[in-house]
């Protein structure tokens, strides 16, 4: 996340102080959509689209993806290294905690095995 | 050696967390369903968690309820839900009430292997949203900040090193 650059942060900032394109995020979170299909949820014609996808597409929020007459727009890779960074962060509470948990392990088996020795005198 | 810890989001709607322990199944899994066993490990010290509760009662159809207090937070942090199996040594499933509805059930397996238990922790959401909700506001975690103080401690020379 360090690599972002301020300038990076300022696309980012003007390109969701647009209510559209918060939604347009949001909904591409749910799925991957052609700018056809934008268009006609947001009720917008086709260059009003485009244009929204532009600005989102230059601050890496989204990527788009033409193939044959479809371009198709999905989350950007800008949205897949938060969701990356999120995990991370979720593997090392649980790898605090089960590192903690080996030590309770170690300690079972330890009074485990001295009353398995006890019971043998 | 610490055995590796991996978080995966295997779909839309679920996360698997996996990490193998060196001992056999019936005492990693007291570990997970005893209160007292429980307070040693679910909340650990490098994340400035205290437990403030921690009632479990580990049957079909019963409860759990977990409270935290953490230095950031003026509220405790609350998690509960309700036992929907519970197999000795090998299977626990529960929900996960405190978010309303869009909490996930967490199935749990212990699978020995000779000498080591395998733990799979399984994350169903009950949509797409659901997952993608609780990541975007830490509710699964719920404790950001102390994230932040375990990257501090990860830097940190010795900070590892086991406690008394």
């Amino acid at each position: 996340m360090v690599q972002y650059l301020t300038s990076d942060f300022d696309a980012s900032f003007a390109a969701l102080s647009d209510a559209t394109r918060r939604g347009i995020l949001e909904q591409l979170g749910r799925s991957d959509a052609s700018i056809t299909e934008l268009a006609a949820k947001f009720r917008m014609t086709l260059t009003g689209m485009k244009k929204h996808v532009r600005v989102l597409e230059q601050a890496g929020l989204v990527a788009t993806q033409k193939i044959g007459r479809v371009r198709t727009c999905m989350l950007g890779q800008r949205r897949l290294e938060e969701e990356a960074a999120w995990i991370e962060r979720y593997r090392r509470l649980w790898e605090a905690r089960f590192d903690a948990l080996d030590a309770v392990v170690e300690e079972l088996k330890r009074t485990e095995k001295n009353a398995g020795t006890h019971t043998k005198k | 050696m610490k055995n590796p810890t991996t978080v995966e989001r295997t779909s839309d709607r679920e996360l698997l967390v996996t990490r193998t322990f060196n001992g056999p199944a019936h005492l990693v899994f007291a570990a997970w369903t005893r209160p007292e066993l429980l307070k040693r490990w679910w909340a650990p010290q490098s994340f400035g968690i205290t437990f403030i509760a921690c009632e479990v009662d580990p049957r079909t159809g019963g409860t759990y309820r977990f409270v935290f207090g953490h230095p950031s937070s003026e509220q405790p942090l609350e998690f509960f839900g309700k036992y929907l199996e519970v197999t000795p040594h090998s299977r626990l499933v529960w929900t996960n009430e405190e978010g309303g509805e869009g909490g996930a059930v967490t199935t749990v397996t212990f699978e020995e292997r000779g000498a080591e238990t395998r733990v799979v922790m399984h994350d169903l959401y009950p949509s797409k949203e659901a997952l993608d909700d609780a990541m975007a506001s830490g509710s699964t975690c719920g404790f950001t900040e102390a994230f932040e103080q375990l990257d501090v401690l990860l830097v940190t020379p010795g900070a590892s090193a086991e406690q008394p």
